[in-house]
């Protein structure tokens, strides 16, 4: 058996909100998003198509426990009883294993749809930077995807590289924008892309005498110029809105930014919880549509 | 005529010294992180084990992805030779029939097909992913807690078919976890990690198309479990090995450096 590794630098904070001004009372409609990513899963359940409450954690083993986990933690902060929700729309690579899901989405369509929510209409283009792969979307005003481009097969550029890097170095994953840039000048980036030589440069590198930090740095710049080679072949149209965990590495999105030559869309939302968000927006629009009633009728 | 052929590969570095076409020494060591040094502790062991004096050898050719800084290391280096055409020439030493070669090390793979005089008409080279390479079933032998050389004989004890979803190194380790978790045999783990590995491999090889008779070389090529899979993969009844398939580049540099001379 693998033992429980002792060393945990990669994790990052699991968090749960509510909406203190939504009241579920008064909702016509409950619908709920399940993103079941390859490392983190969140619950967003949004009444009349606003958040009321989510929950953002890591993905376990098994995918039906991380979808109702997930959900569990989402709801730890209301007093909403599950029954209430009128639909469950599961996405994400694991959305095959979301057992309350009535339907299932593509996190394409999600991630474009919860970027429209969370940064708004005018954004074009999406990059989407999860645990396991990246994203290139553009959509339109309405968050309808008109064209994509997706890394699903190699760990570079990944969060799941990320954490490797951070495991490799001993820094918090949380440190890791602030970290990268306590450097008296910028080294040049890692030069393998295959996170598995990337480890051994950096090693290589430590041993040449390369503070931590130098290396560290090295790597986000990689990392930055690994996804701006994904971004570049689809191309850019403002505005440019970034989801995913990795939206909140400033050493990774602080060095791709200039080589894209804009600066991001700004969000007051956990840009984790995207994916969730749209299927849950989704989800909404179906029972507007008369779906929720449907589902009611078939109940009984 | 001694000549003699050095290969510095990513994690070995080997050394063949051939008398008039014969091998009469050779040696290995880990390439760590100082080539220079690996070059020369390697060359001494070769002369040692050949009985012969480094002022004997006449022709000193380098290959490998460090070859590099083989000339620095060694003055007497006449020249380097292009992995592509040391792989075809040491497969062809061993197997005069040989028109397909595949060479897998640690951190490489290549392959290379080859017309009746044995000279590379294509080839595809992997210096990229370690999806093809020898770190491939290293990394997933430290998440199976497996040594690497019981690796290959654990999956050939398995005849049941688990595919892997991923490609990437990084994302099987977790797969890989994910199926100790699950409970899966670990015989049967280890092929589902074979099979992985050699089918980049094979699409590699179908990608500059496959004759035979096909010899494998690269330190990857002893693992018994990895071989089978290649085979079964390509549908072909026999796979050519040399004893020791790490030497193949080496051989086909020192092969090089005689021709030269000559």
């Amino acid at each position: 058996m693998v033992e429980e590794r002792k060393s945990e630098f990669w994790r990052w904070t699991e968090s749960n909100w509510v909406n203190p001004e939504i009241d579920w009372k008064e909702a016509k409609y409950i619908t709920l998003g399940i993103d079941v990513g390859s490392v983190s899963t969140q619950a967003v359940v949004m009444a009349d198509g606003q958040v009321f409450a989510y929950g953002n954690m890591r993905t376990g083993s098994d995918s039906p426990n991380s979808a109702r986990n997930g959900l569990n933690f989402a709801l730890e902060t209301t007093d909403m009883p599950e029954s209430r929700i009128d639909y469950c729309i599961g996405t994400g690579y694991g959305r095959v294993n979301v057992p309350m899901a009535d339907r299932t989405l593509t996190e394409i369509a999600c991630h474009a749809r919860g970027a429209n929510f969370i940064y708004g209409p005018q954004v074009r283009t999406v990059l989407d930077v999860g645990g396991q792969d990246i994203k290139v979307i553009q959509c339109d005003d309405k968050g309808k995807v008109t064209n994509f481009l997706m890394n699903d097969k190699c760990a570079a550029g990944t969060g799941r590289g990320m954490e490797v890097f951070a495991d490799l170095l001993g820094i918090p994953i949380n440190e890791v924008g602030e970290r990268s840039y306590r450097v008296a000048q910028e080294p040049p980036a890692v030069s393998n892309t295959c996170v598995v030589y990337a480890k051994s440069e950096a090693t290589g590198l430590l041993r040449k005498g390369w503070t931590t930090e130098e290396v560290l740095a090295a790597y986000c710049r990689a990392m930055a110029e690994r996804i701006y080679s994904l971004v570049e072949r689809l191309g850019v149209i403002p505005e440019f809105a970034i989801t995913g965990g990795m939206a909140k590495n400033r050493g990774v999105i602080g060095r791709l930014m200039p080589m894209i030559g804009l600066e991001p869309a700004k969000t007051k939302w956990d840009t984790q919880i995207a994916g969730g968000v749209g299927a849950a927006l989704f989800g909404y629009a179906l029972c507007k549509r008369g779906k929720a009633g449907e589902k009611r009728a078939r109940a009984v | 005529m001694i000549s003699a052929g050095i290969d510095c590969g990513a994690k070995s570095t080997k050394v063949i010294i051939m008398r008039d076409g014969k091998i009469i020494g050779k040696a290995e060591g880990l390439t760590g992180f100082n080539q220079n040094k690996a070059i020369v502790d390697v060359w001494d062991l070769a002369l040692k084990h050949a009985k012969v004096s480094a002022g004997e050898v006449k022709q000193v050719y380098g290959t490998g992805s460090g070859k590099n800084v083989v000339k620095n290391a060694l003055s007497q280096t006449r020249d380097l030779v292009n992995d592509i055409k040391a792989m075809a020439k040491g497969a062809r030493f061993f197997f005069p029939n040989a028109r397909t070669v595949a060479d897998i090390g640690a951190e490489e793979g290549r392959a290379a097909k080859l017309d009746e005089r044995g000279n590379a008409v294509d080839f595809a080279v992997n210096e990229k992913c370690a999806a093809g390479a020898g770190a491939f079933i290293e990394a997933m032998g430290r998440a199976l807690e497996t040594p690497l050389e019981q690796m290959g004989s654990l999956a050939l004890q398995s005849d049941k078919e688990i595919p892997m979803n991923a490609q990437c190194a990084i994302f099987a380790e977790s797969e890989v976890v994910g199926l100790i978790h699950a409970k899966a045999r670990k015989q049967d783990i280890s092929k589902a990690i074979h099979d992985a590995m050699a089918s980049r491999i094979v699409s590699m090889l179908l990608r500059i198309g496959v004759n035979e008779d096909v010899v494998m070389l690269g330190g990857v090529s002893r693992n018994a479990g990895f071989v089978e899979a290649i085979k079964r993969q390509l549908g072909i009844p026999k796979l050519f090995v040399p004893e020791e398939p790490e030497f193949g580049m080496a051989v086909g540099a020192a092969v090089v450096a005689a021709e030269e001379e000559s």
